[in-house]
């Protein structure tokens, strides 16, 4: 009987604490804004270490940047603005019930994430070899300024902590995605999606933030 | 005002289900406040018994009970365990998961879920935190200011990756309550007829979404620092250590007011119950809860008066902080505008609720004075700023809870405590607490630096009377448990509303069902209608 019960509840989407549909999803919604508003207050204490120290080491700057290939870095920005595209047409074939169509949509995300760190697996690889790395492990002899592993210090944290959630991120499309398999969504109930789309066009513009200030400042 | 609950049923949260797995797994905001309060406790009983170490330290100069490292990692655990386990979780997390959804009428917070994980974040990180006793303690203090925290040989990295992970328990309280006071509102429950307690809570969960990730970040980076040596905060890498306190402040001092924002809540609730009169001012205060959530992000520099920061931001932070005082005042004039003509009723939460008057007047003046720059340059790190925020954390914070934990207690429970044990706490917790600080005023204008372990033997006889008065405050809180427990475990049975209060949660059973009310309430008019 409970098992009965226990599986009932799993699927009805309404919450035993929420009068309707349109409650719960404005609830989540909400939820989701905010926790977006966190995630940029986190990478703005990054974003506002690199201007102070920019601000105080210019050319040390611009000697980092030249080990960032620009080429890599444009060609992933590349990669992920598509792959946001194919994560909003996922909602939006959701939303319309178009069920194969979105679960499409997000293997082809969730593949675009794995292009993402292929390639900055290479790029972290090439610095890895040439000693390119934070204090503590640099080992490069041709430095001009005396605080280059500085830059590389900021480019691994800040690229560090987007990889982090790129792989959050193609966890959590994983995830709706076998729900939409399953069948568990459609124009009525779509809210897990709508989130989770939305957490991923946040990962997609902190990139386009972190391309220029890493890979385009000499 | 509503509907009240008449299904007669022994059914309420605390046996809705039965067993500790129960607890553990529950997804009832009201039994999450519960384990909120019993673990909030637990490490309120751990940094007292630090605090009491470290008074008994100073009871005399030179060496009395420990050496100086020791002291130092004692000074820094008391400060850590306080603020980031005690404080900040101990009136959203405990009073506010419990009260917030009964006082606007809903069945749970809108992510039960999340606010299950939001108590783990706080055990785990606790438990990452407390690593750092294996790896030689940490002495940093509680600010761990930069280059010193990087090199220190002790066990800083757990102890900033712990308080991160704490971080994510306040993160997420504060997205739950926004939503919650947002979306879950019962029907007829306008803004302007939420609880003041429910100002006060919304006010801090907006610092502390805001304010919470920054810190996270400077935590993240300090741990980086001391691994990898990423060089921001490191001088000797070319980085700028009061760029970390900025940093830092730039979370803490907003943090400052996610500690005092729900105290004013329960103050209001509290004042207004036992004057048995609608509150003075209702929409003053509540957008002096919101005014003081916006100053409090613009008045991190009086932190750094002294730290080489340029004069121009002196002034204006200065002028910032006192700012604060604005709405601040505006809170306690009306407060005790609500006294006037009430019918005042000395019941201990009330006792408690005046003493945070008298004493959070005292904390917030001597603020106004520590942001005048010429005056703090005096006074900075010396023990006049100790006795300060004390006053506002413990005169403000503690004495709030101890008012909320006594007036909610019968809906809690539903059941009553002492009445007079109660008021003996009080007694001895108000008076403990002025002999323990005041005379640290006094010792600060004298120029005693804080932190310091060892003294000069001109302060000898301030010292020891400072250090009789904690042992009064410990003896005190030792009652209250005592008290509490008593209640809880053989305290006679509570009526749905002893004291005779108008807010919503006083129209449920005590204790509450497991859906908080047995009809949803449509609420038709304001939480204080008294005469």
């Amino acid at each position: 009987m409970s098992t009965v019960n226990a599986h009932v509840e799993r699927h009805s989407p309404l919450a035993h604490h929420f009068r309707d549909m349109a409650q719960q999803f404005d609830a989540a919604k909400l939820g989701i804004w905010i926790f977006l508003c966190t995630e940029i207050l986190m990478f703005g204490g990054l974003f506002v270490a690199y201007i102070i120290m920019h601000g105080l080491y210019p050319a040390m700057f611009a000697e980092g940047a030249r080990w960032c290939d620009w080429r890599m870095g444009a060609a992933n920005t590349t990669v992920l603005i598509v792959s946001s595209f194919f994560m909003a047409a996922g909602v939006h074939y959701t939303q319309t019930n178009q069920r194969v169509k979105a679960i499409q949509s997000m293997i082809l995300t969730i593949l675009l994430g794995c292009v993402f760190l292929v390639i900055k697996y290479f790029e972290w690889r090439h610095k890895f070899e040439l000693g390119l790395l934070p204090a503590h492990f640099f080992h490069y002899k041709g430095a001009h300024h005396a605080n280059l592993p500085m830059f590389f210090s900021l480019y691994f944290c800040m690229t560090g902590l987007h990889g982090i959630h790129v792989v959050v991120g193609m966890c959590l499309i994983a995830w709706v995605t076998i729900r939409s398999i399953r069948g568990e969504f459609n124009s009525e109930y779509y809210t897990a999606v709508e989130t989770v789309g939305l957490f991923w066009h946040l990962v997609d513009i902190i990139w386009i933030f972190l391309f220029p200030l890493l890979y385009l400042v000499g | 005002m509503s509907a009240t609950a008449t299904a007669h049923t022994n059914d309420n949260y605390l046996n809705h289900e039965k067993g500790l797995w129960s607890w553990l797994t529950t997804l009832d905001h009201k039994r999450i406040g519960i384990m909120y309060m019993i673990t909030v406790m637990l490490f309120f009983f751990i940094g007292g018994i630090f605090a009491m170490l470290l008074r008994t330290e100073l009871i005399a100069p030179g060496r009395t009970i420990m050496g100086p490292e020791t002291y130092n990692r004692i000074m820094t655990y008391h400060g850590t365990i306080m603020v980031f386990m005690v404080i900040i979780p101990g009136i959203p997390a405990f009073l506010g998961n419990f009260v917030l959804p009964l006082h606007i009428g809903a069945k749970d917070v809108a992510f039960p879920k999340l606010n299950l994980v939001s108590w783990y974040c706080l055990i785990v990180g606790a438990l990452v935190a407390f690593t750092s006793l294996f790896y030689n303690g940490v002495d940093t203090g509680w600010t761990f200011y930069t280059p010193y925290s990087i090199r220190t040989q002790t066990g800083v990295t757990f102890m900033v990756v712990g308080a991160f992970i704490m971080g994510f328990s306040s993160i997420l309280t504060g997205l739950n309550f926004i939503v919650t006071v947002h979306k879950l509102r019962a029907p007829g429950m306008t803004f302007w007829r939420m609880p003041l307690f429910v100002w006060g809570l919304y006010s801090t969960a907006i610092i502390q979404v805001l304010a919470t990730p920054v810190l996270a970040i400077t935590l993240l980076l300090i741990a980086c620092e001391r691994l990898l040596g990423v060089g921001i905060f490191d001088p000797t890498l070319g980085g700028d250590p009061v760029l970390f306190e900025h940093f830092f402040w730039f979370y803490s001092h907003p943090a400052v007011y996610i500690m005092i924002l729900p105290a004013m809540g329960i103050i209001s609730e509290v004042i207004t119950a036992f004057s048995h009169k609608t509150i003075f001012g209702y929409k003053a205060i509540a957008f002096s809860s919101i005014g003081i959530a916006a100053v409090s992000f613009f008045v991190w520099g009086h932190h750094l008066f002294v730290a080489g920061q340029s004069e121009v931001a002196g002034i204006i932070f200065s002028f910032i902080t006192m700012l604060v005082g604005v709405p601040t005042a505006i809170k306690v004039f009306n407060w005790t505008a609500t006294l006037y003509k009430g019918s005042i009723e000395f019941k201990p939460p009330m006792l408690f609720a005046l003493g945070f008057l008298f004493l959070f007047t005292i904390g917030g003046v001597t603020g106004i004075m520590l942001a005048t720059i010429a005056l703090d340059v005096h006074l900075h790190d010396t023990y006049f700023v100790v006795a300060h925020f004390h006053y506002v954390m413990v005169g403000g914070t503690l004495m709030a809870i101890m008012a909320g934990i006594y007036y909610w207690f019968p809906k809690i429970f539903g059941r009553m405590y002492s009445q007079f044990w109660a008021r003996i706490t009080f007694v001895l917790i108000f008076i403990g607490f002025n002999v323990t600080f005041f005379p640290q005023f006094i010792l600060g204008a004298m120029g005693m630096p804080r932190r310091y372990y060892d003294y000069l033997p001109a302060f000898t006889a301030l010292n020891r009377i400072s250090s009789i008065g904690a042992y009064t405050i410990g003896l005190g809180f030792l009652i209250a448990l005592g008290v509490i427990l008593q209640g809880i475990f053989a305290g006679e049975k509570a009526p749905a509303n002893p004291w005779g209060a108008k807010t919503l949660e006083w129209t449920t059973a005590s204790p509450p069902p497991h859906d908080n009310f047995a009809v949803e309430p449509i609420v038709t008019a304001g939480p204080y209608e008294y005469r």
